[in-house]
């Protein structure tokens, strides 16, 4: 079966500054990755992973090159600040290495945020927001502040404001980071779940060893280039 | 939802704390304007007191509130037989130090003639002057109650009667007494040379002076036409009531305006970089947080609403606080303080734009975040 093509990167170079001062980041580089995929990018300091995730990610712009995500190709001229944004909370979903929630909101809160920001009404949003931590086996914490969940806890609240918006692509830089082995092994089967149900592609920076076989792909960047190894 | 509500709720003491020493800044901010107005009023009030319509004072002078002012006590009945003038009082006014029980207190004595213009308007405990020497009503910040006695010169007076807001425009509570003892009094506290020459008889020396004779005109007469008549006299000269108090705002209140003007201006400057310091740093605390809503597709509006939103009410709340808590110590202070409704309203408007201008720095860093920066690695 041939499955969708979300991500869809053809010859993008990113260089930052200009004469002496410049800084190749990525070179010439092509990836595909496809609807239920999960793949990761790894590489030594410095090889481009942050950047290319930016790029995927719609917060910086490529040198050279296209980047289309789910059929619709980016970053042409016709791409405003603030189309990129709503593109960003309606196809994107972010996980971050620290979970990133906003201190001040409950667990439901920091996930209805996501919705109500995608014009949901505020009832929509809590049931929904409620709905994804029950599916993601934190419901009984849907009231507690970031601060007082534990690790797992809150990457969990995290990867499930990720999920909010039901996105096509999910983009985590390192997100089992601060988890232990098992933890971090029970989010990536979640994360491979989510994947296969929702038709959507993950893309995680990692240098976790531990879960590498989670993986579908790995993809190695060394000086902004691309060698696929499986 | 709501997210400056929320991340104040989630601070809430950091948040009281700050509006507590916001609040403390807008008291003195709202002393000042009350001082202000108190002090304006209170020495519109001494010049108002007396009802008169036109003021007799010295030539060249501008009347005896701007300068020294000393004219014949026998200008009274000159002016009393002007056509128009329904009646006519003398007056004088010195600043006198006297010791009470004590302490020593700075008092403006007023000295009118019993029965005539110039005495005190409203008499809020014991009764008038009735005795022609040696009585005293007092205002009642000086401390005095009915029944106290005072040396002032080298005679005792008793305080018959007690009025209210009456001082000059230093604060100084006035005290009237009438205007024979006055005179005596200013002899008697001249300085030694004055009375050398007094003893001596030299002319315009005497003690036979007063600061000014104020008159009260007939219905439908013109008050200006009866100042004309007046100035064409040698040695006098003549104001409005009007032209009077125009005289006092202008060279007594005038200079307090600046000072407390400036007062004001320094103090608004403070509260509007404390607010910007304070709007500034909890932005900077929360760059991560600013740079994860923008990751996440919050538009600038949900993030400019955030900062500006937690300024304003920063403002607003400092300014609550700093309102109720001068309401509750006005009257301890040494000045009356005089807040009028306009006055909280023009601050509350001036505050208002201080932060909205002040959140402008903080806006202007949230909105320059990366949201690169939430990714971090
Ligand atoms: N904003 C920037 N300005 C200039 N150079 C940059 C900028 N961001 C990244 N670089 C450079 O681009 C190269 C790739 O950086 P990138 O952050 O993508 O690496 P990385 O693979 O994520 O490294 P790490 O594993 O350390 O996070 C580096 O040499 C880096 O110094
Ligand atoms: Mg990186």
């Amino acid at each position: 079966m041939e499955r969708k093509v979300i991500v869809d990167i053809k010859g993008v170079a990113k260089h930052y500054g200009a004469g002496e001062a410049r800084v190749d980041a990525l070179r010439n580089l092509d990836l595909q990755v496809h609807a239920g995929e999960v793949v990761a990018l790894l590489g030594p300091s410095g090889s481009g992973k942050t950047t290319l995730l930016n790029i995927i990610g719609c917060i910086i712009a490529p040198s050279e090159g296209q980047v289309s995500l789910d059929g619709e190709l980016v970053f042409d001229t016709r791409w405003l600040r603030n189309d990129l944004r709503r593109l960003r909370l309606d196809k994107i979903g972010f996980i971050f290495q620290a979970h990133n929630l906003l201190p001040f909101l409950n667990a439901t809160d920091n996930v209805a945020l996501v919705l109500q920001l995608a014009g949901k009404s505020r009832a929509q949003a809590q049931e929904r927001a409620l709905e994804l931590l029950d599916y993601l086996e934190v419901g009984n914490r849907a009231r507690a502040m970031p601060a007082l969940l534990s690790g797992g806890e809150a990457q969990r609240v995290a990867i499930a404001r990720a999920l909010a918006n039901t996105p096509r692509i999910i983009l985590a830089d390192e997100p089992t980071a601060a988890l232990d082995s098992a933890r971090a092994g029970i989010v990536m089967d979640l994360l491979r779940k989510l994947a296969a149900e929702q038709e959507a592609c993950i893309i995680a920076v990692t240098h976790d060893e531990k879960i590498l076989d989670r993986f579908d792909r790995l993809f190695h960047l060394r000086d902004g280039r691309l060698e696929d190894d499986r | 939802m709501n997210l400056a509500f929320r991340d104040v709720r989630h601070n809430l003491f950091r948040f009281v704390l700050t509006c507590l020493g916001l609040g403390l800044l807008m008291t003195v901010v709202l002393a000042m304007m009350g001082i202000y107005n108190g002090l304006v009023s209170d020495a519109l009030n001494i010049v108002k007191a007396p009802q008169a319509d036109i003021w007799v004072v010295e030539a060249d002078t501008q009347g005896p509130f701007a300068e020294a002012s000393k004219i014949p006590d026998d200008t009274r009945d000159a002016v009393a037989r002007l056509h128009g003038v329904a009646e006519a009082g003398s007056i004088t006014y010195q600043t006198i130090e006297a010791p009470f029980k004590g302490a020593t207190l700075r008092l403006y004595a007023i000295g009118y003639e019993r029965g005539r213009l110039g005495g005190p308007r409203a008499i809020v405990a014991g009764r008038g002057l009735e005795a022609s020497h040696f009585e005293l009503v007092v205002d009642a910040k000086a401390g005095m109650v009915l029944g106290d006695t005072i040396v002032l010169g080298r005679n005792r007076f008793s305080v018959v009667g007690l009025v209210k807001d009456t001082m000059n425009s230093g604060g100084d509570p006035a005290i009237f007494l009438t205007l024979a003892d006055a005179q005596v009094l200013q002899t008697q506290l001249a300085p030694p040379a004055a009375r050398v020459q007094a003893a001596r008889g030299v002319a315009g020396a005497s003690g036979a002076t007063v600061a000014a004779v104020i008159a009260r005109l007939d219905p439908n007469v013109d008050a200006q036409s009866v100042v004309q008549t007046v100035r064409q006299w040698k040695h006098l000269s003549a104001l409005t009531q009007a032209d009077q108090e125009d005289i006092l705002i202008k060279s007594v209140v005038d200079k307090a305006r600046k000072q407390i003007g400036l007062f004001l201006g320094i103090l608004l400057t403070v509260s509007a970089v404390v607010i910007a310091l304070i709007i500034y740093t909890m932005t900077m605390e929360k760059l991560k947080q600013i740079a994860t809503l923008k990751l996440i597709g919050a538009p600038d509006r949900t993030i400019i609403g955030l900062i500006v939103q937690q300024s304003v009410a920063l403002g607003v709340v400092g300014l609550g606080l700093g309102l109720v808590l001068i309401l509750t110590v006005k009257d301890y202070f040494p000045r009356r303080v005089l807040l009028e409704p306009v006055n909280a309203l023009v601050l509350t408007g001036i505050i208002l734009a201080v932060c909205v201008l002040a959140s402008g720095l903080g806006v202007r860093a949230a909105l320059k975040v990366d949201p690169a920066t939430a990714l971090g690695g």
